[in-house]
């Protein structure tokens, strides 16, 4: 009962504060926190990125595997995206199996990943309905301090875009995997971004705080072109239908914005 | 398994303008709405949009197990969506899938701006919702099937919740998608909402969509649950009007 009077009483200051276009932490409505990109922080991954918005730490792996191909795409790679929401995280974040709060992230990000062809997947195929590329990419939740969503897609994103590749030989149906690497097949630089609605409010990147009090939620997922290639409504709220067009809107102007984070730091 | 190859062969949209069952692009398949379909539970309702065949039950509001869940002012919804091994073409396992996990957690973020929680403190309300077979659009049809399962158990609603999925196949907008054209399709976009309070409770996509493409796919997705929610409306008053007919006797006698 307590936790509920607290963010009834939080709620209506963040209403109060967006009146006048502020946050709680001094941003504007359509404001990021500062984001940090550092990418080759893992030596033992193939490709790896720590991404910070405020205080939301993520950090993302990559590992390529040699596989079988799913048998209804004999001539493609495979792409598996999975989200940990680790202990260390968040107080209310516990051991075990991904909950459905980590399932609904991994699958987001991995459409977004996967709907823009981001990797050219037909290019990691080996030895057709036999032997493909495996692209594991491992989403680690380090510090929980709101929108996961866009952290863990920006972090996986140049997780990837910075990761390389074994080259291969392949003779037949042998695979000689060599010592030298080579930039993956990429072809695209998606990203994701979500609107949070708080009352009448449309919110960029809400923090933890704002999460906690938060109507629903509206993720757009764009391509490098700015068509939309996900989207994602989360939480138990609505969306009045203007709403809707209204945060495709600022989704769309921040998604470059994002997209600008990935090119300053040379990916 | 099925040939790709050949499949991909077939148009799925016809040079006058139909699709592969012969629809139009604004059409939705056949909709049957069964309310009150199984007896145990507390409201339950039969759906079938095209082949796709779905069946959801409502229990509560019942005491919560286990009891640390409750809260002390406000019922919790619990949902599970769930597929049946045989619902498609290759044998799912029974045990819950990624895929299952979320649809569950969409499912019930969509139903739950429609009730009134609060009226019920410290119980659960479940809604199990199983997918006989699956032929596209099944979470659109499981909240369909769900929301009417809700009113039929009696518990009240804001509205009830409508859904359509648009897609876009061979670069046209098409309404109400199947499998071969989610399969084979550029895009699909699961939507639904509260007609008569226009408000949007649940909104995926996945796919490629330009802006133009969807703000056009958002006003078809608005139309098709217009036409969804009107068949919900009059499935529930066939189903009462018995009950109704007797209530006025009683009045009057």
């Amino acid at each position: 009962m307590a936790e509920k009077v607290i963010s009834t009483v939080k709620r209506q200051q963040i209403i109060e504060l967006a009146q006048r276009g502020r946050r709680l932490d001094g941003r504007g409505l359509e404001d990021f926190r500062p984001i940090s990109i550092e990418v080759g922080v893992i030596d033992k991954a193939d490709g790896s990125a720590i991404v910070k918005m405020g205080s939301t730490t993520i950090l993302t792996g990559i590992k390529y595997e040699i596989g079988e191909p799913f048998s209804d795409t004999p001539n493609e790679g495979v792409l598996s995206v999975n989200a940990e929401f680790l202990p260390l995280a968040s107080p209310t974040f516990e051991p075990g199996p991904p909950d459905e709060n980590a399932l609904e992230l991994a699958r987001v990000v991995d459409r977004v990943i996967r709907e823009s062809g981001m990797i050219d997947l037909e290019k990691m195929c080996l030895v057709p309905g036999e032997r493909v590329w495996i692209t594991w990419v491992d989403i680690y939740v380090l510090d929980h301090d709101g929108n996961l969503m866009d952290a863990s897609a920006l972090s996986a994103v140049a997780a990837l875009l910075s990761s390389t590749i074994p080259n291969t030989k392949v003779e037949g149906r042998e695979v000689q995997v060599l010592n030298t690497r080579v930039k993956p097949p990429i072809t695209n630089k998606p990203t994701l971004v979500t609107i949070a609605k708080i009352d009448k409010y449309l919110l960029v990147d809400p923090c933890l705080e704002e999460e906690s009090v938060l109507d629903c939620r509206l993720t757009f997922g764009f391509s490098q072109d700015g068509s939309l290639c996900a989207i994602q409504k989360g939480a138990p709220g609505y969306f009045g239908v203007d709403d809707v067009h209204k945060a495709f809107n600022i989704a769309k102007v921040k998604s470059q914005e994002l997209r600008s984070k990935l090119s300053s730091v040379g990916l | 398994m099925r040939c790709l190859m050949m499949e991909k062969t077939i148009k799925l949209i016809s040079e006058d303008g139909r699709r592969v069952d012969g629809r139009r692009l604004d059409e939705i398949r056949p909709l049957t709405l069964k309310i009150g379909f199984l007896k145990n539970a507390d409201g339950s309702a039969y759906v079938e949009l095209g082949r796709t065949k779905i069946v959801a039950a409502v229990f509560g509001p019942r005491e919560l197990h286990p009891k640390h869940l409750a809260l002390p002012d406000r019922a919790i919804l619990r949902c599970r969506y769930h597929m049946a091994p045989f619902s498609v073409d290759v044998r799912k396992s029974p045990a819950p899938s990624r895929r299952e996990i979320e649809l569950s957690k969409v499912i019930r973020e969509a139903l739950e701006p429609a009730l009134f929680l609060e009226l019920y403190p410290r119980t659960s309300i479940d809604v199990f919702v199983e997918v006989l077979e699956a032929d596209g659009s099944t979470r659109c049809a499981s909240i369909i099937a769900a929301s009417l399962a809700l009113a039929d158990a009696g518990i009240p609603m804001k509205d009830l919740v409508a859904a359509i999925a648009v897609g876009k196949v061979e670069g046209r907008l098409v309404l109400d998608v199947m499998d071969i054209e989610d399969k084979y399709g550029e895009a699909d976009m699961p939507f639904a909402m509260m007609p008569s309070k226009k408000v949007v409770t649940l909104l995926q996509m996945d796919g490629h969509f330009t802006e133009e493409e969807f703000k056009q796919a958002f006003e078809l997705a608005v139309k098709g649950c217009e036409q969804v929610y009107a068949k919900q409306k009059q499935a529930l008053r066939e189903y009462y009007a018995p009950s109704l007919a007797e209530v006025s006797s009683i009045k009057e006698g």
